[in-house]
């Protein structure tokens, strides 16, 4: 394998994809890291070997990524797939594991274009089994076409939630319930935003139509759900919560039979790698999460690194990857293949684009916040799914005097198990700013160190 | 728990989770056929012992970790099946590989 590039991309979703197909044509030698088999990333995982009828399933926003992983096949990117990036320090030096074996690359430029994650939504008894992600319920559709058999909820807030119930009815996979836990507020809140989001109509109208089939399937939908909770012993059975207010004012207690839970509050930034580069992040207070601070052609605060799509703030699939064609031209100058007026002129559609398909996230953002209880969850539910840590002993730790994550690990072991804080990091930085009275920008987030993934000798010694 | 969508054909190999032989489709991650094989977990817990399964899908959650043909904490969910692969629910904590 090779041990230098140019251009490093990590990540083979819409930014990755773009970014790498536009350097590559701009002349750069460029290879793409990812840790599927195959392009897609999430949001276009499987599509080169989806078949029918998932494929229609899955809706015209799914195949859209045919094209642009076309594009990157023949842009002449060298392609390294299965590879998990275990290593990243501030001299660019690249950890890849692949099958078992230990390799490093150099380039003297990064793109990391490292996508989402969902949000964590710690809830009571959303450790049992039979509850997952929503991401994970599509995933098993894209990827083995495995939809679920038994009774299945869907819960919480976001666009994402809608997909999966509008693909899930195309499938005709039967819904006992969709539980809204959207506070009634947004929407009042939202509406300031909708003027400035009508360029990007088509959204809106997605949306809308989304809302509409889920109504039309005659699926119950419970809305403004406070005290969610996964019931169980050992497994799944029953999901319970309690109704907003209804006309009579009234709120009431049910309790829904189901094998499967599927939980989403909109998506974070993934950004371990942005971190273990040692780029600046920032708190963003109306995406309510951690973004990497850049310029408008994804300049972060580190000389050689730039960052795309939802890694530098969530952005959608679209945007991601006109911001990863933005990067392949900053590259591409950066590294004297273009000029400034090149770059400038091969910009302006992009940058037109990108201002459309951005208009519609305040409105967004507003309309779905995160709900308080899943941010900030009381005592007894599980933050830390790996060490298993609950709020209670986080809230403890924050008032022994632990200001921070990296203290709160410490004493309590959370965030220390394998996913290396990935599921918990956010809630411990939310919990301890709201025990301590701190903002989130004075808590901070839990400080990345190598090795990412858990790495044998053996495969380190395997080179 | 999941099952397939109703598809023409599909290549399918042969793999034992937990001793048992199963037929799964070609292509599809280590978590999905043992999703699709009905199993409840994947492993235990080594704090509390308690069940889980597969909860992200994408890598991020660590929560699919399982022995694989006697490598023990593999993400289930990252791997692809392959034919003859030997797959364990893993029990608390890793132990060290035996010497053979």
């Amino acid at each position: 394998m090779k041990d230098h590039c140019q251009l490093l991309v990590i990540g083979a979703g819409p930014a990755g994809l773009a970014a790498a197909a536009d350097a590559a044509r701009l002349g750069l030698d460029v290879a793409l890291v990812d840790e599927q088999k195959a392009p897609g990333g999430q949001i276009y995982r499987n599509i080169g070997s989806a078949r029918e009828p998932v494929r229609s399933y899955l809706g015209k926003d799914y195949l859209r990524g045919e094209p642009l992983v076309a594009e990157f096949l023949r842009s002449g990117a060298t392609y390294i797939n299965n590879a998990s990036v275990w290593y990243l320090d501030e001299r660019l030096e690249t950890g890849l594991l692949i099958d078992g074996a230990s390799h490093f690359i150099t380039a003297e430029r990064l793109i990391l274009a490292t996508g989402a994650q969902e949000r964590p939504m710690p809830l009571p008894g959303w450790q049992l089994p039979g509850v997952m992600t929503a991401g994970a319920g599509q995933i098993l559709l894209k990827s083995a076409a495995m939809i679920p058999s038994g009774r299945v909820v869907l819960a919480g807030s976001g666009p994402l939630l809608l997909l999966i119930a509008w693909q899930y009815l195309q499938v005709g996979v039967k819904i006992n319930a969709i539980i809204d836990t959207t506070p009634r507020s947004s929407l009042p809140e939202a509406l300031p935003y909708l003027p400035r989001a009508l360029p990007a109509f088509d959204y809106l109208l997605k949306g809308l139509s989304f809302v509409l089939a889920i109504k039309k399937a005659g699926i119950p939908v419970y809305k403004a759900v406070v005290d969610l909770r996964a019931e169980g012993h050992e497994l799944l059975e029953s999901v319970s919560f309690t109704t907003g207010r209804g006309k009579s004012n009234e709120r009431t207690e049910i309790s829904i039979e189901a094998e499967t839970l599927l939980l989403h509050q909109g998506v974070i930034p993934n950004l371990r790698l942005p971190l273990a580069a040692g780029c600046e992040v920032e708190w963003d207070e109306q995406q309510q999460s951690w973004k990497t601070t850049k310029d408008i052609w994804g300049q972060s605060s580190i000389d050689r690194v730039l960052v795309a799509g939802d890694c530098s703030g969530i952005v959608g699939a679209r945007a991601g990857e006109l911001q990863g064609r933005l990067c392949a031209l900053q590259a591409a100058h950066q590294l004297n293949k273009i000029d400034l007026q090149q770059r400038d002129r091969a910009a302006t559609r992009i940058k037109r684009s990108l201002q459309r398909h951005l208009s519609i996230r305040p409105f967004l953002d507003a309309l779905y916040p995160p709900a308080r209880a899943y941010q900030v969850p009381e005592d007894e539910t599980l933050v830390c799914r790996c060490e298993e840590v609950n709020a209670g002993q986080i809230r403890q730790a924050a008032r022994m005097g632990c200001v921070g994550p990296n203290q709160v690990k410490a004493f309590t072991r959370c965030g220390m198990g394998p996913c290396q804080g990935c599921l918990c990091g956010s809630t411990v930085s939310a919990l301890v700013a709201d025990e301590t009275g701190s903002t989130m920008e004075q808590v901070g987030y839990f400080r990345v160190r190598p090795p990412f993934k858990p790495i044998t000798l053996g495969e380190l010694a395997n080179t | 728990m999941f099952r397939r969508v109703d598809e023409t054909s599909v290549d399918t190999l042969k793999l034992r989770i937990e001793d048992r032989e199963y037929e799964v489709p070609v292509g599809i991650s280590v978590a999905a056929a043992v999703l699709l094989c009905g199993f409840n977990k994947v492993r235990n817990t080594p704090v509390t012992d308690s069940p889980r399964l597969p909860y992200c899908m994408m890598g991020i959650c660590f929560d699919c970790l399982m022995t694989i043909d006697g490598i023990p904490n593999q993400q289930a969910c990252q791997l692809e099946v392959r034919e003859n692969m030997a797959i364990e629910i893993q029990r608390g904590t890793a132990e060290l590989l035996q010497q053979r």
